[in-house]
């Protein structure tokens, strides 16, 4: 069965690049294009994984992953931050919002993929 | 795929880098305005920050680099530690001028643009002392050039099990592994953050199991008595001996995403295990029960916990923000134009048929009223609605337009020295795509004009009474089925005796005429007028104002200019919506139907003996309105007929050509006035003087659409010598080609 991601980003460029990436790795792909987004998508879907990007309009990656560990069926899915940043204190900020691991951008799609199997079995 | 999707989606990123400029430079424009609110900045940063985030994934290290250090500076700017002020702001516009050729030097695989690390330098001369100026440091974290390979083949393929394709086998044969590497030994116990950050330890053993054999002893020594147990909480702890030749890196990568959750211990095995920290010491081995790779069900675990521990209160969300950004990106799809225009010619064709349709009901006798000539009636008002959309799709919003003429605006004045402030309205206003392209060239020279020539200087302004900022405003709105695109400054007007002396000087009117308001400033459109007594090096090129007019004329569009002393010039600009259909004039001339653009014609007259002055050597020539102009029969000149006589009673369409100068052009009937289909004929024939293009008619035959300039240009040549008959007779009724 394939499995389903949710991928919250603001640029369309890497929007289509998550999806191009994870759709051929046998990924099913639905998107929203920032943090509030993400949540009205999340209110009729149930993916096995969330990627967030950081930096967002509306409602950051920050926000968006408090608001989701919120949410009683979603506290425990796995959620990767998709980030320009590698800094220490970034992935600190990250993990005290409850995200599950992190990929540095500009990814590397075999990666990206062995990073969800990862988090998500 | 038959298209590379690594290619559509490099063009995509560029396209989004043209809405993200954009955006950036709205906020920029709020910031000019004074409401540098945290909300604004952080728009700029955002979109300097997606810029950078697309450009790293298709290796463009020159745009990465610069985007970098632009929103370093947006960062101090976010964080507080320096203000924006109107220097830094002018600082950032610049900074975006050069973000903007940067993007176009990477679009075009051309060569980072001089200058931009003097841009930068500008804006980063305003970081506090000692901040970090990223480009003398290390390349930024994250940011060393990594190619974006999307090889598919690298990836598992979709049906294949993860442990088979993720990563190849390190410890293919377990027991050669062991005997020449022993493995390790790893000692991990999650902390209870591990499971809240959404971590499952089984798929980290599941991981490590792919690197070699694993043998796992899980410790539930810790495990408290079943009613103090806390689901939330983390009780045990595993050791792990891996038999395998990987590296310590390719272990600890596995525990990448928790090593801040959990204690964690690695060794070689035959080592002696027990320097970590938090390890159970001194456990007896009956205490170390074997539970295989079994976990607790952290599901069920989870699901009991919402009771126990009071969920976090919602995140609050920023309603205020909630109306901005995304709604205004709708959702788009890629087409190619060419799909789009031959949508358009079909919708034509459609038109056509129509037309000849309502012609056949008309022949056949039947009553306008039936239901037939109704129904055909709903038919094209429904055709035109669909004519209309299909428009649509070419249209454009001018807004890029007119943020590329902001950047003509800050380039023109800096150079000239001059406070300007470009005040855009209607920049919502949509006109074809090809129109907007190619007024690109002629707004920027009327902009630089209105700079250069329109805008006095600082001091004369201040002598005058107003303020040394000078506005110009760049306007458009729809207006009657056209376009209006207008350029305004509040300069000093057109000095008319200036203008009138340099076109006596130049002897483009005569030393004792005596023209209007409106004459004299048509003048400025004469070919080789400059109003500039010395040629700077903005505008005054040699390229005049009557460049600026035929670009627009070759547009369907006719420019005007007023000019009020003291107040300042406009210049208007009125465009036709779409390049596919043309307002025209259809001419009866011999047998054939022509049609001349209603955009050439100024006015039609009959010629009465009055009208017409013989010319010693070249026949007659017309005087209407108080003005010369050779007279042309269109009839001979197309080398229908011979001349007929003197012209005297027949019907004169009076044109204006592209040079200024007037021309009577002589028609036999006047037909109709319409709206008229374009359809090029170049491909097929060639460039033909003097015609422009053809258009089917109702009733099925070809007309074609003259170029009244070049026909009266040909007819000077000529001196007169009508062309060789037949040269522009449609065989009788040459039915349509296709």
């Amino acid at each position: 069965m394939s499995r389903c991601v949710l991928a919250v980003d603001d640029s369309r460029t890497i929007r289509d690049m998550l999806t191009y990436a994870l759709t051929g790795a046998g990924f099913t792909v639905h998107l929203a294009e920032d943090g509030q987004h993400g949540l009205e998508v999340l209110a009729g879907l149930h993916p096995d994984v969330i990627i967030s990007d950081i930096n967002m309009p509306r409602l950051d990656g920050f926000g968006f992953i408090e608001a989701v560990r919120a949410i009683d069926r979603l506290r425990a899915i796995p959620i990767l931050v998709l980030t320009t940043e590698s800094a220490p204190e970034m992935k600190a900020r990250a993990r005290a919002a409850g995200a599950t691991g992190w990929v540095v951008k500009p990814f590397d799609p075999p990666k990206l993929v062995r990073a969800l199997e990862m988090v998500s079995g | 795929m038959a298209i590379d999707p690594m290619k559509e989606i490099r063009a995509s990123f560029f396209g989004e880098c043209d809405e993200l400029v954009e955006r950036l430079q709205d906020a920029l424009n709020h910031m000019a305005d004074g409401t540098s609110d945290a909300e604004t900045i952080n728009d700029v940063f955002r979109a300097v920050h997606s810029i950078k985030g697309g450009a790293g994934a298709f290796d463009l290290t020159a745009l990465v680099a610069f985007a970098h250090r632009f929103e370093t500076v947006m960062d101090a700017l976010r964080s507080g530690s320096i203000a924006a002020d109107n220097a830094l702001i002018k600082g950032l516009f610049q900074a975006t001028d050069g973000l903007i050729d940067v993007i176009a030097a990477a679009r075009d695989d051309g060569p980072c643009p001089p200058g931009s690390d003097a841009t930068l330098a500008l804006i980063e001369a305003f970081l506090p002392e000692g901040a970090p100026r990223s480009p003398d440091g290390p390349e930024p974290v994250g940011f060393e050039p990594l190619a974006m390979t999307l090889q598919l083949g690298d990836m598992p393929a979709p049906g294949l099990s993860t442990a088979d394709a993720i990563q190849p086998e390190t410890g293919g044969d377990p027991a050669a592994a062991a005997s020449q590497d022993p493995g390790w030994v790893i000692f991990f116990r999650p902390h209870a953050a591990l499971y809240a950050s959404g971590n499952e330890p089984l798929l980290l053993l599941s991981a490590l199991r792919r690197l070699g054999t694993l043998t796992v002893d899980c410790d539930v020594s810790g495990l408290p008595d079943w009613a103090d147990l806390q689901a939330e909480d983390a009780y045990l702890s595993w050791t792990l001996t891996l038999i395998s030749t990987a590296a310590e890196d390719e272990v600890l990568d596995v525990f990448d995403f928790v090593t801040d959750v959990c204690d964690l211990n690695l060794s070689r095995t035959g080592e002696v295990a027990g320097v970590c920290p938090g390890q159970p010491s001194g456990k007896a081995a009956g205490d170390t029960r074997s539970w295989g790779t079994r976990t607790p069900d952290r599901q069920a675990g989870n699901d009991a916990v919402s009771q126990i521990r009071p969920a976090p209160a919602p995140v609050p969300l920023p309603q205020a923000a909630a109306d901005r950004a995304p709604s205004e990106a709708a959702a788009t799809v890629r087409v190619d134009l060419d799909r789009i225009d031959r949508l358009v010619n079909l919708v034509g064709e459609i038109v056509i048929n129509h037309a000849m349709l309502a012609q056949c009901i008309a022949r056949a006798g039947i009553d306008r009223n039936s239901d037939v000539a109704r129904g055909l009636d709903a038919v094209i008002a429904l055709t035109r609605d669909v004519q209309d959309s299909v428009m649509m799709i070419r249209a454009q919003p001018v807004k890029p337009l007119f943020q590329r003429m902001a950047r003509i605006v800050r380039e023109a004045s800096a150079a000239v020295g001059k406070d300007v402030r470009l005040v855009t309205e209607g920049e919502a206003t949509e006109i074809d795509k090809t129109v907007i392209e190619r007024l690109s060239d002629p707004l920027t020279h009327i902009i630089r004009n209105a700079v250069d020539h329109g805008l006095e200087r600082p001091d004369v302004r201040v002598a005058t009474g107003k303020s040394p900022l000078g506005t110009i405003t760049l306007r458009a709105q729809h207006r009657s089925g056209r376009v209006l695109i207008e350029v305004s400054d509040d300069g000093g007007g057109i000095d008319r005796r200036k203008v009138l002396d340099i076109a006596r000087r130049k002897g483009l009117i005569a030393d004792d005429a005596a023209p209007g308001n409106a004459e004299i400033d048509a003048l400025l459109f004469q070919p080789g007028f400059s109003t500039s007594a010395t040629v700077t090096a903005l505008s005054g090129r040699g390229v005049g104002m009557d460049v600026v007019r035929r670009a627009v004329q070759s547009l369907g569009g006719r420019i005007a200019v007023r000019s009020e002393p003291g107040q300042g010039t406009t210049l208007s600009i009125s465009l036709p919506l779409t390049l596919a259909v043309l307002d025209g004039m259809l001419v009866g001339v011999g047998d054939q139907t022509m049609v001349v653009p209603l955009t050439a014609v100024i006015e039609t007259s009959k010629l009465t003996p009055d009208d017409l002055c013989p010319l010693a050597g070249s026949g007659m020539v017309a005087r209407l309105r108080g003005e010369f102009m050779p007279l042309c029969d269109l009839g001979a000149e197309l080398g229908f007929r011979s001349p007929l006589g003197t012209g005297e009673g027949r019907i004169v369409l009076l044109t204006q050509t592209d040079d200024g100068s007037r021309a009577a052009l002589i028609v036999d009937t006047i037909i109709e006035q319409r709206q008229v289909v374009i359809k090029g004929l170049e491909r097929t024939f060639g460039s033909i003087p003097g015609v422009a293009a053809a258009t089917i008619l109702g009733d099925g035959q070809i007309a074609l659409i003259l170029d009244p300039s070049e026909i009266v240009r040909q007819s000077r040549i000529r001196g007169g010598t009508a062309r060789q008959p037949d040269e522009f007779r449609l065989s009788g009724n040459l039915q349509r080609a296709g």
